[in-house]
C-alpha cells in the first residue's frame, strides 16, 4: 500500500524515513499540535512550497534545466483565483472556474517558452526565462485594473473557508473547528496527492526519460527520444502544478499581490529549497521546504539573541542581525553545490551505505 | 565556377554584415517619423545613446567571458552593484570638491570615484573567478546555481556593509542641468555618458582588433582548443578578460548609479535582465552584437517610453522576442563548434 503510494521510490534511509514521517505527521496534525495563528501559518506555508520546489524540483533536479520564471506560474494561479472570484460571486465555481483559466495560461506560456528555448543551451533557457519572469512582474504591476498593482487584490472566500463560519459548535481537543481549520486541510490533502502525483511521475517511464535527458541529452536523443518534447513537457508539468500551488497558497492568505508570488525574492527562496534540501529527489523538496519555512519564520528570533550576546564585537552584531539570515542560507546554498550537490537527502543516502 | 584560389590571394575579408546597424538607424528615423518634434527627438536620442552606451559598458564583459569560455556569470550584477556603492563612498570622502561649483573641482571627486569603482570591482572579479566559477567550469547547471548563490550572498554582504537603506549619489553641479542649442534640451551627464560609452567602445574595439591580447581573445572565442595547442595560457587570459569584463561592470554600475541618483542593492538584479536581453539580442558572445543590442535597447526604451509609456517597461522584452524570431541566435550569431 505504502509502496504504491510511493510509487516504489522509498526514502532509502532510516534517518531520511523518521523525519520525512515526522514532518508529514506535524503537517497533518499541526493545528492540534501547534496551536496559534503563526503556527498554522508556518504549516499552510510548508504545505504550499513543497509543493511548489517539488514542481521546480521537477525541472531542475530531474530534467536539469534552469528556470527562472516558477514564480510566474505560481503568480497566474494566484491571480486567476484573485480576479475570478472578485469579478465574480465568492464561489466554488468562480475558483473552479479561476484556476482553470489559470492553468490554461500557465501551460499554454510554458508551451510556448519551451519550444522556444528549449532547444538551445542551458544557459540559454535561464536567461530567457529570466526576462520573461520580470516582464511579467512588470506587466502585473503595470495593469492594476486588473490586478490591483502594487497593492494586489484581497478577495473573499467561499463561506465554509472563511475564519468566522464554524463547522462545529464546540471545540474539538480545545482547537475550533471553523473556516481556517477546513482550508488548511483542503490545503494539506491537495498539497499531499499532488506531490504523490509529482512522485509518480518521476517514476514513471517517463521521469526515467528526463533523468537520461539530464545524464546525457546526445544520448538519449540518440536513444530515439525526441529531447525537446520530453523537456517541454516536464516543463508544462511543473508550470501546471506550480500554478496549483499558487491557487492554494491564495486561498490560504485570501490576497493575491506580486509580494506574496511574482517577487524574484521567492524564486531565489524556490532554488535554495531545491538545492539545499537535494536536487533530483522529491522527498528533497519536502525536506529544503520545511526547514527554509520555519527558519525563514523563528530563525530570526534566535538570531537576534546571538546578535544581542554579540554586541561589542565589530561587524559580527551586523553578520547576525535578524535581516540577515538570508545570509546564512546563501553561504550554505554555496557550499551544497560545491560539496553536497545531492542535498541533505543525498548525504542521508550516502551515510546509508 | 571560379577559379581555384592561388598562394597569391590575399586571405579574404570577414564581411561585416550591416544589417542590424541599418536597423539601429532605421529605428531612430521610423521614431524621428513618429515623434514629429525634431527638438524631442534629439533630446529623446541623445538619451537613448546614453542609456544604450552604459548598458554597453556593463554587458560587454560578460558577452566576452562567455564567448571566451561559456561561462555565464550570473552574478554580474554585483560587480554593477559594488561600483555604484564604492562610487557613493568615494565621492562623500571627496564631498568638498564634489559639491563646489567649478568643473575640475568636480573632476577631482569624480575620477578618484570611477577609479575605485573600476578597481574595486576588477579585485573583486578576480576573487570571485578564483574562488566561485574556477571550479565549475564547463558545467552549465552548476555555474548557474552557483554564481546566482554568489549574488545572494554577496548583496547581503553590501546590506552588512552600507546598510539597507536607499543610497543618495548626487551627481556633482556642473554635471547637472542641460545644455541648450536652440530648443534642443541636452543633458549634461547623458553627453558625458557618450562620451565615455564611446571612448570605452572604441578603446575595446581597437584592443580586440589591433593588439597581439586581442587576437588572442578573438581566436580563443573561435576555437579555444586551438588556442592552447599553439601554447598560449588559455585560462590566464580568461582570467584577465573576466577582471576587465567586472572592472567595466564597475565603472558601468556608478555612472548609472550618477544616472539614476541614487543606489541600491537592486541595482544589480535589475540591470542583469536589461544584460540579459541585450546581449540575447546582439548573440551570445559577440561584442559587436553586445554594442548594437544595447543601442537598440536604449534607444527603443526611450522612444516607446515617450510615444506611449504604458508599455514602455515591456518594451525590452518585445524588442527582443521580435529580434529572435528574425535571428534566432541573435544579431550576429557566434558560430561556436
Amino acid at each position: 500500500m505504502i509502496e504504491a503510494l510511493l510509487s516504489g521510490d522509498r526514502p532509502r534511509s532510516r534517518l531520511l524515513a523518521a523525519m520525512l514521517a515526522a514532518i508529514l505527521v506535524s503537517l497533518a496534525l499541526a493545528p492540534f499540535l501547534f496551536p496559534g495563528t503563526r503556527a498554522l501559518d508556518v504549516a499552510a506555508k510548508v504545505c504550499v512550497f513543497v509543493l511548489l520546489v517539488a514542481s521546480y524540483d521537477l525541472l531542475l533536479g530531474y530534467t536539469g534545466i534552469v528556470s527562472f520564471a516558477h514564480t510566474m506560474f505560481f503568480g497566474i494561479g494566484g491571480y486567476g483565483v484573485a480576479i475570478a472570484t472578485t469579478r465574480l460571486d465568492p464561489t466554488w465555481g468562480a475558483i473552479a472556474l479561476g484556476t482553470v483559466a489559470a492553468l490554461a495560461i500557465s501551460l499554454a506560456l510554458s508551451f510556448l517558452i519551451g519550444l522556444f528555448s528549449l532547444r538551445v543551451k542551458a544557459i540559454f533557457f535561464a536567461m530567457i526565462t529570466l526576462a520573461v519572469a520580470s516582464f511579467f512582474a512588470i506587466l502585473a504591476s503595470q495593469l492594476s485594473n486588473l490586478t490591483g498593482g502594487e497593492d494586489g487584490i484581497t478577495f473573499k472566500v467561499p463561506e465554509l473557508l472563511r475564519p468566522g463560519f464554524r463547522l462545529l459548535e464546540e471545540p474539538l481537543l480545545g482547537v475550533t473547528v471553523g473556516g481556517r481549520l477546513v482550508t488548511y486541510y483542503l490545503i494539506f490533502a491537495a498539497a499531499l496527492a499532488l506531490f504523490l502525483a509529482l512522485l509518480r511521475a518521476v517514476n514513471s517511464p517517463f521521469g526515467r526519460v528526463l533523468l537520461a535527458i539530464r545524464e546525457n541529452d546526445f544520448r538519449a536523443e540518440a536513444l530515439g527520444y525526441r529531447t525537446v518534447i520530453y523537456r517541454t513537457i516536464a516543463n508544462c508539468l511543473g508550470a501546471a502544478v506550480a500554478t496549483l500551488a499558487g491557487v492554494l497558497y491564495a486561498l490560504w492568505l485570501r490576497y493575491t499581490g506580486p509580494n506574496t508570488t511574482l517577487d524574484f525574492a521567492i524564486m531565489i527562496d524556490i532554488l535554495l529549497m531545491v538545492v539545499i534540501g537535494g536536487m533530483g529527489t522529491m522527498y528533497g523538496a519536502v525536506l529544503g521546504a520545511t526547514i527554509f519555512v520555519v527558519a525563514q519564520n523563528y530563525l530570526q528570533d534566535l538570531m537576534k539573541l546571538a546578535s544581542g550576546a554579540a554586541q561589542g564585537v565589530p561587524l559580527l552584531p551586523d553578520l547576525l542581525h535578524p535581516d540577515r539570515w538570508l545570509l546564512w542560507f546563501g553561504v550554505l546554498f554555496v557550499l551544497s553545490v560545491y560539496y553536497f550537490p545531492r542535498g541533505i537527502v543525498g548525504q542521508l543516502r550516502a551515510w546509508r551505505t | 565556377m571560379s577559379a581555384p584560389a592561388t598562394q597569391t590571394d590575399a586571405l579574404p575579408q570577414a564581411r561585416i554584415d550591416f544589417v542590424p546597424v541599418a536597423l539601429v538607424v532605421a529605428i531612430a528615423l521610423g521614431a524621428f517619423a513618429l515623434i514629429g518634434s525634431p527638438s524631442t527627438w534629439v533630446t529623446l536620442t541623445v538619451a537613448g545613446l546614453a542609456m544604450g552606451l552604459l548598458i554597453f559598458i556593463m554587458a560587454s564583459g560578460l558577452t566576452l567571458v562567455f564567448g571566451l569560455m561559456d561561462v555565464m556569470n550570473f552574478a554580474h550584477g554585483l560587480f554593477i552593484a559594488i561600483g555604484a556603492y564604492v562610487a557613493v563612498s568615494v565621492i562623500k570622502v571627496f564631498g568638498a570638491s564634489a559639491g563646489a561649483d567649478s568643473f575640475t573641482a568636480n573632476l577631482a571627486a569624480i575620477v578618484p570615484a570611477l577609479a575605485a569603482a573600476v578597481v574595486v570591482a576588477g579585485l573583486l572579479g578576480l576573487f570571485f573567478e578564483r574562488v566561485i566559477i574556477r571550479p565549475v567550469y564547463g558545467q552549465h547547471l552548476k555555474q548557474i546555481l552557483i554564481t546566482t548563490g554568489g549574488m545572494i550572498v554577496a548583496e547581503q554582504l553590501i546590506h552588512v556593509l552600507w546598510g539597507p537603506d536607499q543610497l543618495p549619489l548626487l551627481r556633482p553641479p556642473t554635471l547637472r542641468g542641460s545644455f541648450l542649442i536652440g530648443d534642443i534640451a541636452l543633458e549634461k551627464f547623458r553627453l558625458a555618458a557618450v562620451v565615455i560609452g564611446l571612448a570605452v567602445f572604441v578603446s575595446l574595439v581597437a584592443l580586440l582588433n589591433r593588439t597581439k591580447i586581442g587576437l588572442l581573445i578573438r581566436a580563443g572565442v573561435e576555437n579555444k582548443e586551438m588556442v592552447e595547442a599553439m601554447g598560449y595560457r588559455i585560462r590566464r587570459l580568461f582570467v584577465a578578460v573576466f577582471v576587465a569584463g567586472a572592472a567595466l561592470a564597475g565603472l558601468g554600475g556608478a555612472l548609472w548609479g550618477m544616472y539614476q541618483e541614487s543606489v541600491t542593492v537592486l541595482i544589480g538584479a535589475q540591470m542583469m535582465v536589461l544584460i540579459f536581453i541585450v546581449i540575447i539580442i546582439g548573440g551570445l558572445g559577440s561584442v559587436g552584437g553586445c554594442f548594437i543590442g544595447a543601442l537598440l535597447v536604449g534607444l527603443v526604451a526611450n522612444y516607446v517610453g515617450y510615444l506611449s509609456p504604458k508599455i514602455a517597461l515591456g518594451s525590452n522584452i518585445l524588442l527582443m522576442v521580435a529580434i529572435l524570431l528574425w535571428r534566432p541566435q541573435g544579431l550576429y550569431p557566434m558560430n561556436k563548434q
